[in-house]
């Protein structure tokens, strides 16, 4: 069953009236049920153009917005997942492997969130432990040694903030991570694909090219927790997320501005609408900046993505 | 030179000078042993009764680690101040000026060289008190003059973590200052020059996840609270209270992720052998 937002509340009523319409079994009805669903489409793209940062945020985490499995099976052939970080377990929510993105070998590594209880359960929630991030590094020096681009597909609440991720070195795991990311002699493209948040993203994301789907977000906490912090005392400070949300400046086309990302992914009426169209443009997006990436020499990626940090900040 | 900047100086020395109550006495936030200012001052702010390590700003921890105390502070470059123009209850802009008022130093980290046992060396400083230490431009770019000052003096590069993460006011990129931060640790390793980091009370989130984390020398002082999320925030996912000591710097030592965990009173001497010991190999027998 299709899930609707608070915000898509008159879509989803124009696809109820339209059900009606097509129980009916008449021609009629089924007339009437097409008028409505073109209608209910053109409506959607209105209202998909013009989101608040916080519909955006709901939209980044809707559960049946497309996930790293969905992207690996329509964009990789012959993948191969490899596991584990070779000192204490595989973890299930960072994942990745080897396969082949337009006939060229390439190491994949995201966060996976799960599509339904289960397999949520089973991928924690996208949320990574220390395990799941020198899993990455271990990925990551492999594809270094053997001249595999690597793409990393963010899609992330924040790293689980849990007492055993604490006691084997949670925080070490993602600075060694960025740090993995930064030194890698290989083209690294990061796709921000749904949330991507705080420490937990960006262990994932150091790269050379950063392209992000335009209903992602990409932030340093969540806006809950941005408002939870500085709405401190404020009794309606869990609503105060709407609020966050705008004043943080987490969506592509705020973070195209500031220099954080380098490309906007178009995902019309939202990724979980139409999910074909949106990976079609999410593969299109990589093949370009990879393509773009041809021929640097491992020194000059290294530059590129050292300059490219050096500069965030200071050239505003 | 202004009317406001000529009298201002004398203003705040005279009243700098004056001695109240509020300041004769410190009182332990541990054990709430009542210590003569003076004399927790002369114990580097460390209470005498019960070993408590009290957060200490900048200006004291440059007086006590360099030898003799004596320093140059370096100019942090300029960055964009409220990037983002963001303001919660309080317009950021506020906040800055309300911790500068507060602090007397322009932003949450300090960097000055000087020599620790001789070997010249430049240290930095995150200073809680300055909105919890965090981590924004202003942070990431004096980390960033404290590792190339290093890389161009051929000294090391030393760190006094504090802060509770990321500056949430600036967004995305107080985010982006941990690759960028990262970066300079790279150069740092390029350059061969030993980078150590020294965590202080509190160092978690962001600051922990980047550059705190990625020194060739880890120490903690005695007691730091050192982790990644916060504690509230642990409990309400694992739903039970966390044990007496968790995420304290004994706590990391246990678990491997420290090398040494060091009083403050010990601090310079092991940091004059630790820089002895990387950068002078080779001494007379």
């Amino acid at each position: 069953m299709t899930t609707y937002l608070d915000f898509e509340k008159p879509l989803a009523e124009a696809a109820a009236r339209a059900a009606e319409l097509r129980a009916t079994g008449t021609p009629a009805g089924e007339k009437a049920a097409a008028k409505l669903d073109a209608r209910a489409d053109k409506a959607a793209a209105a209202l998909y153009a013009k989101l608040t940062p916080w519909q955006r945020t709901q939209v980044a985490r809707h559960p049946e917005r497309p996930h790293f499995k969905d992207y690996v099976a329509a964009l990789i052939t012959e993948f191969t997942p490899l596991s584990g970080d070779r000192g204490f377990a595989e973890d299930a929510a960072i994942i990745g492997g080897m396969g082949r993105f337009n006939g060229r070998s390439v190491m994949v590594i995201g966060h996976e969130k799960g599509a339904d209880t289960a397999s949520r359960v089973k991928h924690n929630f996208g949320m990574g432990r220390p395990e799941g991030y020198r899993k990455a590094i271990r990925l990551m020096e492999l594809a270094g040694r053997f001249g595999l681009p690597v793409i990393t597909l963010v899609d992330t609440a924040g790293a689980y903030p849990g007492a055993e991720g604490e006691a084997r070195g949670q925080a070490e795991a993602i600075a060694r991570a960025t740090q993995a990311s930064l030194d890698l002699p290989v083209p690294m493209i990061a796709a921000i694909v749904g949330e991507g948040m705080s420490g937990g993203a960006i262990g994932l994301a150091a790269a050379n090219r950063i392209v992000m789907f335009e209903n992602a977000v990409y932030a340093v906490i969540s806006p809950e927790g941005c408002a939870s912090i500085l709405w401190r005392g404020d009794d309606k400070a869990a609503s105060r997320a709407a609020e966050a949300a705008e004043a943080m400046k987490l969506t592509a086309a705020d973070l195209l501005k500031l220099g954080v990302i380098d490309r906007i992914v178009a995902e019309p009426g939202g990724a979980h609408r139409a999910p074909a169209e949106a990976i079609a443009n999410l593969g299109a997006a990589l093949a370009t900046e990879l393509a773009g990436l041809e021929g640097q020499s491992p020194a000059e990626l290294r530059a590129g993505r050292r300059a490219k940090f050096l500069a965030m900040g200071r050239l505003i | 030179m202004s009317w406001l900047t000529r009298i201002r100086p004398r203003l705040t020395g005279f009243l700098g000078r004056r001695e109240t109550p509020d300041n004769l006495w410190h009182k332990c936030r541990a054990c709430n042993a009542m210590v003569y200012t003076k004399e927790f001052d002369e114990n580097l702010g460390v209470c005498p009764k019960c070993e408590f390590h009290e957060r200490i700003g900048p200006k004291e921890r440059f007086a006590q680690v360099f030898d003799g105390g004596v320093h140059t502070r370096l100019e942090i470059p300029a960055v964009p101040e409220d990037p983002l123009g963001f303001r919660d209850q309080k317009k950021y802009t506020d906040r800055i000026k309300a911790a500068r008022t507060a602090t007397s130093e322009p932003e949450a980290m300090a960097v000055a060289t000087g020599k620790i046992g001789g070997v010249d060396a430049v240290v930095a400083v995150q200073n809680f008190a300055f909105m919890g230490g965090s981590m924004g431009l202003a942070v990431g770019e004096a980390f960033l003059t404290g590792a190339m000052a290093a890389v161009k003096a051929r000294a090391p590069f030393i760190i006094f973590t504090a802060a509770g993460g990321a500056r949430m006011q600036e967004g995305i990129l107080s985010l982006m200052q941990m690759p960028r931060t990262t970066v300079a640790v790279a150069e740092l390793r390029e350059a061969g020059l030993p980078y150590i980091v020294v965590m202080t009370d509190p160092t978690t989130g962001g600051v922990t996840a980047s550059y705190a984390m990625l020194g060739d020398i880890q120490i903690a002082e005695p007691g730091a609270l050192i982790g990644f999320a916060g504690q509230r925030v642990i409990e309400n996912t694992i739903r039970e209270k966390l044990p007496e000591g968790f995420q304290r710097a004994e706590y990391l030592l246990e678990h491997g992720m420290l090398d040494m965990v060091v009083p403050r009173k010990d601090l310079h001497a092991t940091l004059a052998r630790l820089v002895e010991l990387l950068m002078r190999q080779r001494v007379a027998a």
